[in-house]
């Protein structure tokens, strides 16, 4: 009896450590986490009050539809610029979509890993994800607009340049997506006489599919709000009709702000605030529809 | 899309008499010939695109005489960029631009590099720009000369007081206004007098990007020193005193006239629009650089720069007419 309660005791105290001295660590530990929450949010506020401040003022149908104007400050609009950001997440989305999930699909049920060329290519798509978006944008410039392709400062050029840029986060997250998808549902379907390409197009794809479309949905939404390697192929702020397909010249969000921004006429600055504003509203929506399909999908298995 | 066919028809009639005339009426000058509504309507069916680029000064005339001109021609599709003097000069050699924008002449290196890419750049000024050297109202300074200049605002000054800068400035503390890295009057000045790769000192130093909200910190700070665009200084009238600059050859205070002849030294210089031959031989180019030649007082104005003299104008006609 004696030992049992001893034990008790001891049990109790370790799950009940409430010394003075660890409850006040405890405590200072909990408010340094709630402190550092904090920053991030604050941060984030400030920014977007400042720019709720001046832009929103000047937020109306006709911003959207109306041209910059260099004469007219006041009736200055994003219209191109707007047009340029959609054409780019669509077509962007159309390079990287297929190409993305392409590369997942063979790295995670095709390529062998112990192979050497395989974990080349693994080891580069992980670096190609933390290198500046500028080098994309050399790169682009170098091999898209000119060199090799020669597309000129087309908006193709701009959302090939984008894709590259985001392609190893899309095939990340591809990969992670197919990876959770777990084993028994290939070896079953493989054991019904499937073939792997029957079970990775019926099985594996279908079930990773709402993983997949996050992940492309996030980068999407990571390209857009991209400046400077679109500086680099080209993009211009000052574009006064609408866009003539993708390849033309081309104007994107990112890039008027910017402009916008550094002009010396402070009635452009606050057309650069209801930019942002339009910017984070295309922003937000795409994430939202992000959430929305990771918790309408998401299978457990 | 429906054009009134009374426009589409006398369109036509004009196109089709303009391209028989052909070479030997342009040497007289594009403005000499046909009544004017022949001429507006040639003008409203011109289609195309034009790619601008460069100098980051030029950019704010560009774009006013881009948007002035496509109130004619609506169909001519104008871009334009502000990449710097010296990029914008890369990408037209590059073939990608039609009209480099240059806030210096073209230099050896590139007219060769765009020579040897069959690229022939036909130089065009378009604009002066100055850049005034303002101080508080009830500060006596009445004028700097370039070395005064580089002591008080050389990247290595430590000097509070004007009087540490030499000659007879007043005993008075000073500070600094003036526009910040991003600015294409930063990069003018600080190469200008300070001789500097783009640097000037940062200690007392306020900058921004908006040449009025620099002539209000002026305005506002008793021994303020500080420089903008000439145009804004010109605007604030009394709010700010003008210094006049002594580049060597004797103050000279800066107003249209000494920053159109060169006086004022040596911050006035020239703007240039660079189309390439190839680029001006077809209708929309030239009808946009003859557009920017004979609008340029408006241009110019709306952009907050100093236009051409008529004689500057004329030449610039007389190089666009060859």
């Amino acid at each position: 009896m004696a030992v049992t309660a001893g034990h008790r005791e001891a049990t109790r105290r370790a799950v009940d450590p409430a010394s003075g001295a660890q409850r006040l660590k405890e405590a200072a530990f909990k408010a340094t986490m709630l402190l550092s929450t904090l920053v991030g949010l604050l941060f984030l506020l400030v920014l977007i009050v400042d720019v709720a401040r001046d832009g929103v003022p000047l937020l109306s149908a006709d911003f959207l539809s109306s041209f910059p104007s260099r004469i007219r400050p006041e009736d200055s609009g994003v219209r191109s610029a707007l047009q340029g950001t959609l054409l780019l997440i669509v077509v962007t989305a159309a390079f990287i979509v297929p190409v993305g999930i392409a590369t997942a699909i063979y790295l995670e049920e095709y390529a062998d890993p112990e192979r050497w060329w395989n974990r080349l290519i693994e080891l580069n798509i992980q670096n190609l994800a933390a290198v500046p978006s500028i080098v994309y944008g050399i790169l682009g410039l170098a091999w898209i607009v000119r060199g090799p392709l020669s597309l000129g400062r087309v908006l193709l050029a701009g959302a090939l340049t984008l894709g590259l840029l985001v392609l190893p986060v899309v095939i990340v997250v591809a990969r992670e997506a197919i990876r959770a998808v777990p084993s028994s549902i290939r070896d079953g379907s493989l054991a019904l006489g499937a073939t792997q390409w029957q079970t990775i197009w019926k099985q594996v794809l279908p079930g990773a599919l709402p993983g997949i479309a996050t992940g492309v949905i996030l980068a999407l939404s990571r390209a857009i709000g991209e400046t400077a390697p679109l500086i680099l192929v080209g993009a211009v702020a000052f574009y006064r009709f609408d866009s003539d397909g993708l390849l033309s010249s081309f104007s994107a969000l990112p890039i008027q702000i910017l402009e916008a921004v550094t002009d010396s006429d402070p009635a452009f600055r606050d057309l650069a605030a209801a930019a942002i504003i339009v910017l984070l509203v295309i922003l937000l929506l795409m994430n939202s529809v992000a959430i929305y399909l990771r918790n309408r999908y998401e299978q457990k298995w | 899309m429906k054009p009134h066919r009374t426009l589409v028809a006398l369109a036509l009639t004009a196109s089709l008499g303009l391209a028989a005339c052909g070479d030997d009426e342009e040497g007289s000058g594009g403005g000499g010939g046909g009544a004017p509504e022949e001429q507006a309507s040639a003008t409203q069916d011109l289609t195309g695109a034009i790619a601008i680029d460069g100098s980051s000064t030029v950019q704010p005339f560009a774009e006013a005489a881009a948007e002035l001109f496509q109130e004619q021609a609506p169909n001519v599709k104008i871009t334009v960029g502000g990449a710097g003097t010296g990029d914008g000069f890369e990408r037209f050699c590059a073939g990608e631009t039609q009209i480099s924008t240059a806030s210096r002449a073209i230099e050896d290196d590139e007219t060769e590099a765009c020579t040897k890419a069959n690229v022939a750049p036909s130089e065009v000024q378009v604009a002066n720009d100055g850049i005034a050297v303002v101080t508080h109202p009830a500060t006596q300074v009445d004028c700097l000369t370039t070395g005064q200049l580089k002591r008080l605002l050389a990247p290595d000054s430590r000097i509070t007081n004007y009087s540490d800068a030499g000659g007879d400035l007043p005993d008075q503390e000073v500070s600094f206004f003036t526009p910040g890295e991003e600015s294409g009057t930063f990069d003018f000045f600080t190469e200008a007098v300070l001789e500097t790769d783009a640097e000037q000192r940062t200690r007392n130093v306020e900058t921004s990007a908006n040449d009025n909200q620099i002539v209000t910190g002026i305005e506002g700070t008793e021994g303020a020193l500080g420089y903008v665009g000439f145009s804004f200084a010109e605007e604030a009238g009394d709010r700010v005193n003008i210094a006049q600059v002594d580049g060597g050859d004797g103050c000279v205070a800066p107003s249209a006239q000494t920053i159109q002849d060169g006086s004022y030294k040596p911050l006035a210089r020239p703007l240039f629009m660079y189309p390439s031959e190839e680029a001006l031989a077809k209708p929309e180019v030239k009808a946009f650089m003859e557009f920017v030649n004979t609008e340029q007082q408006a241009i110019a104005e709306a952009a907050k720069i100093v236009p051409l003299t008529p004689e500057q104008a004329a030449e610039a006609k007389t190089k666009l007419g060859a």
